[in-house]
C-alpha cells in the first residue's frame, strides 16, 4: 500500500512538474511573440516614415523648378497619389512613384543637369537616400513579417491560441529599385 | 502662315488627339499654309514629311494608369530645336495639361501659343499636387479652345479661366460620298423580320459598352429573328460569344479591324448604328461620322452624345447602361423605315458644323487673332538660366 502510494504520488510530483514546465514554455512562446509583434509593429512605423520621406523627397524636387515641368508633373503626381493612397492601393501607388522616378532619371543627362544648379546635390541625395532607406526598411519590415508568421504557424502557439485576434501580417511588396543615375 | 502643332501622343498609337492633329495639318496644308507637327514616335515609324519626331515616347505611371509621354531636358532640347528652325507665327499644343510635349513647348517658347484641351474629367488629384508647377507654363498660352462643352467645363473646374468651344473637324464629304457594301446591308426579303445593327470600337473596352447591346440582344431577336449585329473594330470575338445565349449567336457577325474606308462603307449599309458607350466621352467623334455616312443612331445617353445628337432629334436615345430601353428603341428604328429618313435627313444638317472647312476656319480665326499684335515663336532658354 505505501508503496503503491508513493508510486503513486511520484507520479503525481512528475505530471505536475510536466505541467507546470509546459505553461512555462506557453508563457515563454506567448512573450516571444508579442515581442515580434511589436518589432513588426516598429518595423511598420519605420517603413511608413520612409515612404513618406521619400514621397516629401520627390515632391520637393518636383517644385524646385529644377526640372523640365513635364517631368515635374508626373513625380508630383505621382508623389501625391502614393501619400493619399488606401491600404489597398498602398503598394501599387509607391510602385507607381518608384517607376516615375526611375522613368525621370532614366536618361543620365537629367540627373546631371539637375545636378549643376546650386541646389541640385542637395534634392538628389535626400531623393537617392531616401530611396534607399525605403529598401532597407521594406526588407526589415518584410524579415519581422516572416518571423511572426513562422512563430504563429507553430502548432502550439496555434493549438493555444497564443497570437490572440492580432489580424494576420503580410509583406510589403513594391518595386524599390533605384534609378542607375541616384544609385552610388 | 507658318503654323507648328505640338502633339502630346506617340504618333504610332491611334487615338482621337492624334487623328484631330494629323487631319487639322492635312486640312491647313491643303489651305496652302506652311504646317510642321512635333510628336513623339517610334524610331522606324515612317512620318509624312510634315511630320517632325521628337523621339520615341516612355511608358510611364501616371495618374492612376500607365501613359506613354515624352519629358525631360532632351524631349525639352528637342522641342526648342524644332521651334528654333521652324520660325513659326503661331504654336497650337494639344492637351498642355498632359506632361509630354505640348507642356515643355509652352514652357520653353513664348509667342503666340494656342492650346486645344480634348479631354473631359480627367481625376483631379494629380492636377491638384501639379498645378503649381503647370501655372506658369499654362500662363503663355495666349488663347484656349476645348473641343466640347465637356472638356471646357473640366479646364474652367481644374485651370481656371475660360475657353472657347471648336469642336473636333470630320470629313463630313468623306464619309457622305462612300457607297454602301452590299453584304452589309439587309437583304430585301429580310427587311419585315430582320435588320442590320452596326458597332464600332475596341470592343473589349467595358466603357465602349458592347456588353450593353449584347444584353439587348435576345429581345431584339424576339420580335425580329433575322437581325443581324455587325461588329468591327479591335478585341477578342470568342470571349464575347461566350458571354452570350447560343441562341442569338448567330445573329453577330465579327468584321475585324476595318479601314476608313469599310467603316465609312459600313455606316452606309447598316440601318442603325449602335453607340452604347457607358462613360470616358468628352466628344464622340464616332457618331459624327456616323451621322457622315447616313446611318440613323442609337446612342447612350452620355452628354457628349446628347450634344452631338442635338437633344435626340438627329438621332434616337437610350438611358445609359439600360439594355430594355436600347432594346425597345432598336425595335422601333428597325421596323419604322420613315422615322430611318427622317433622322438621316436631320442627321446630314447637323454635321456640317464639323466639317473640317468650319472647323478649320473657326482655328484660323482663333490663330490670326492671337497674331495680330504679337511676334514670332521664339524658343526660350527655359529653365536653363535658373
Amino acid at each position: 500500500m505505501r508503496l503503491v502510494l508513493t508510486q503513486y504520488s511520484g507520479t503525481v510530483v512528475l505530471i505536475a512538474v510536466l505541467v507546470i514546465l509546459f505553461g512555462l514554455y506557453l508563457s515563454w512562446t506567448a512573450t516571444r511573440l508579442d515581442r515580434l509583434h511589436v518589432r513588426l509593429d516598429a518595423a511598420r512605423v519605420a517603413l511608413d516614415a520612409q515612404l513618406l520621406r521619400r514621397s516629401t523627397a520627390v515632391l520637393e524636387l518636383a517644385r524646385s523648378g529644377l526640372l523640365d515641368p513635364a517631368t515635374a508633373l508626373i513625380l508630383a503626381s505621382g508623389a501625391r497619389e502614393a501619400e493619399i493612397a488606401t491600404p489597398d492601393e498602398r503598394e501599387a501607388a509607391e510602385s507607381a512613384l518608384t517607376r516615375d522616378v526611375r522613368a525621370a532619371f532614366e536618361d543620365p543627362a537629367q540627373a546631371e543637369h539637375v545636378r549643376a544648379h546650386p541646389d541640385g546635390p542637395d534634392l538628389l541625395d535626400e531623393l537617392g537616400k531616401a530611396m534607399r532607406r525605403v529598401q532597407l526598411a521594406r526588407r526589415f519590415h518584410n524579415e519581422s513579417v516572416r518571423a511572426v508568421r513562422q512563430l504563429r504557424s507553430h502548432r502550439i502557439v496555434r493549438a493555444f491560441r497564443l497570437a490572440g485576434r492580432a489580424p494576420d501580417k503580410s509583406n510589403f511588396e513594391i518595386d524599390d529599385e533605384l534609378p542607375a543615375a541616384l544609385a552610388r | 502662315m507658318r503654323i507648328g502643332i505640338v502633339c502630346p501622343y506617340s504618333w504610332d498609337v491611334p487615338g482621337g488627339v492624334q487623328f484631330h492633329v494629323r487631319d487639322l495639318a492635312e486640312y491647313l496644308i491643303g489651305l496652302g499654309h506652311e504646317v510642321s507637327v512635333l510628336t513623339p514616335a517610334d524610331d522606324e515609324t515612317v512620318l509624312p514629311s510634315h511630320v517632325q519626331s521628337a523621339g520615341r515616347a516612355v511608358a510611364v505611371p501616371y495618374n492612376g494608369s500607365v501613359a506613354r509621354l515624352s519629358f525631360g531636358f532632351l524631349s525639352a532640347a528637342r522641342v526648342r530645336r524644332w521651334v528654333h528652325d521652324g520660325n513659326f507665327e503661331v504654336l497650337h499644343v494639344h492637351e498642355p495639361g498632359t506632361p509630354s510635349l505640348s507642356l515643355l513647348a509652352c514652357w520653353a517658347c513664348s509667342g503666340p501659343i494656342v492650346a486645344t484641351f480634348h479631354t473631359a474629367n480627367p481625376r483631379s488629384r494629380a492636377m491638384l499636387a501639379g498645378a503649381p508647377i503647370v501655372a506658369s507654363a499654362m500662363e503663355k498660352i495666349n488663347a484656349r479652345i476645348a473641343v466640347s462643352e465637356y472638356a471646357r467645363r473640366t479646364l474652367v473646374e481644374h485651370l481656371g479661366g475660360d475657353a472657347v468651344v471648336i469642336p473636333n473637324g470630320v470629313d463630313v464629304g468623306y464619309f457622305s460620298a462612300l457607297r454602301p457594301r452590299p453584304e452589309w446591308q439587309t437583304p430585301r426579303d429580310r427587311v419585315d423580320d430582320g435588320g442590320t445593327i452596326g458597332f464600332v470600337g475596341r470592343f473589349g473596352e467595358s466603357r465602349k459598352g458592347l456588353s450593353v447591346l449584347l444584353d439587348a440582344l435576345p429581345e431584339i431577336v424576339a420580335v425580329r429573328p433575322r437581325t443581324r449585329l455587325l461588329v468591327a473594330g479591335k478585341g477578342d470575338a470568342d470571349e464575347v460569344l461566350k458571354s452570350v445565349p447560343e441562341r442569338v449567336r448567330g445573329n453577330i457577325e465579327f468584321l475585324g479591324m476595318v479601314s476608313d474606308e469599310d467603316k465609312g462603307r459600313l455606316f452606309h449599309s447598316v440601318d442603325v448604328y449602335c453607340a452604347p458607350n457607358t462613360g470616358g466621352e468628352s466628344f464622340g467623334i464616332i457618331l459624327v461620322e456616323a451621322m457622315s455616312g447616313g446611318a440613323p443612331v442609337l446612342a447612350s445617353d452620355l452628354d457628349a452624345f446628347s450634344l452631338v445628337l442635338e437633344g435626340g432629334t438627329a438621332g434616337a436615345m437610350f438611358p445609359n447602361g439600360n439594355a430594355a430601353a436600347l432594346a425597345r428603341e432598336a425595335i422601333t428604328l428597325l421596323g419604322d423605315p420613315a422615322r430611318r429618313a427622317a433622322l438621316r435627313a436631320a442627321e446630314s444638317r447637323a454635321v456640317q458644323k464639323y466639317d473640317w472647312s468650319v472647323v478649320a476656319g473657326d482655328i484660323l480665326s482663333v490663330y490670326e487673332m492671337v497674331t495680330e499684335s504679337t511676334a514670332r515663336v521664339t524658343a526660350e532658354s527655359g529653365g536653363d538660366s535658373r
